[in-house]
């Protein structure tokens, strides 16, 4: 295995234990909005995704339908496109090969692994997303067992969690002045479209902001 | 039944996501500008998930305890904080503005 791949898992450490937080909050959410303890941890096992999970579990909370969970969720994963579009060009291997790689992307693997020229480290993205799995799973398991007991989970601000942990995520990227002004711009879209776009179409919309790399 | 219908309908619609692009344009080198705009999409997505997570609440933009929490983490995060003693600077500082609110309220 590439050396890269273990950087990849001593940079996801600390993500992986803010994550291990961010799932017991999502399966502390998930059993307090009619979930058994198989259903949180499975969805946990296989999407992999906070902000989906949260997008679709909050609306069945709500007392939502299926189809509109999963079209939040979907909306909310959306990002997951232009990702992994990015991400393409850096894999080998026939297609099938490559749509199982780029299943191993989340937000702050695919940020880290990014080389800022268009390329990126697979065997580091992978290595980071190695213990945030093992502690996504971690998380709503606890979450989950504690979660009919805990009450209102507001009272122990869980919910400033998750954006600090993308915050975390920003500030290393900000440290390039190019990127400073792109991600002002994708913040004041995303802002703009919130009053008038359902869950996640701002924050699909705001990676358009990468088109100013079109100039020059 | 439904909960599971609508684990199984995320998964894979997560998945599809993920797998699209790797199979649409794998394996080949594309333009410079492409490139160029590739480099540049994390800041705004990251952006643009901090801002909304933050601040907007359904369809409505709230500045709540949890907005002061995330920027208290911000400010130890932008001086060298850990992320994981920046989650916890987050809830720690929002938990206990809603303590005092409904104390006061």
């Amino acid at each position: 295995m590439p050396p890269s791949f273990g950087r990849g898992v001593r940079l996801g450490l600390p993500y992986a234990a803010a994550g291990f937080v961010l799932s017991l909050s999502f399966g502390v959410l998930a059993r307090q909005a009619g979930f058994t303890f198989a259903q949180a941890l499975v969805m946990s096992l296989i999407v992999f995704s906070g902000s989906g999970q949260f997008a679709a579990t909050s609306i069945v909370a709500e007392g939502g339908g299926v189809l509109a969970a999963v079209a939040a969720a979907s909306l909310a994963n959306s990002r997951f496109l232009p990702m992994g579009i990015a991400f393409a060009p850096s894999l080998p291997g026939g297609p099938l090969k490559r749509a199982a790689q780029g299943q191993a992307v989340v937000d702050a693997s695919w940020a880290l692994a990014s080389r800022g020229d268009g390329t990126f480290d697979r065997w580091q993205l992978f290595g980071t997303s190695a213990p945030q799995y093992v502690t996504w799973i971690a998380g709503t398991v606890v979450g989950a067992l504690i979660g009919s007991d805990l009450g209102d989970t507001g009272r122990f601000g869980l919910d400033a969690i998750f954006p600090t942990f993308f915050l975390a995520l920003l500030l290393v990227e900000l440290r390039d002045p190019q990127a400073r002004g792109v991600a002002a711009v994708g913040a004041a879209i995303a802002l703009a479209l919130v009053p008038v776009t359902p869950i996640g179409v701002p924050v699909l919309v705001a990676s358009t902001a990468a088109l100013i790399g079109l100039r020059r | 039944m439904t909960i599971w219908v609508m684990i199984v309908a995320c998964a894979g619609v997560t998945m599809v996501m993920k797998a699209f692009g790797p199979i649409a344009l794998g394996g080949r080198d594309l333009s410079p500008a492409f490139n160029r705009v590739i480099g540049l999409m994390a800041p705004p997505l990251l952006a643009a998930l901090v801002v909304t997570a933050a601040l907007a609440n359904g369809e409505k933009l709230v500045i709540g305890a949890d907005t002061v929490g995330v920027s208290a983490a911000g400010v130890a995060l932008w001086r060298g904080a850990n992320v994981i003693v920046g989650v916890l600077i987050a809830a720690t500082v929002t938990a206990g503005l809603r303590l005092l609110w409904s104390r006061a309220g």
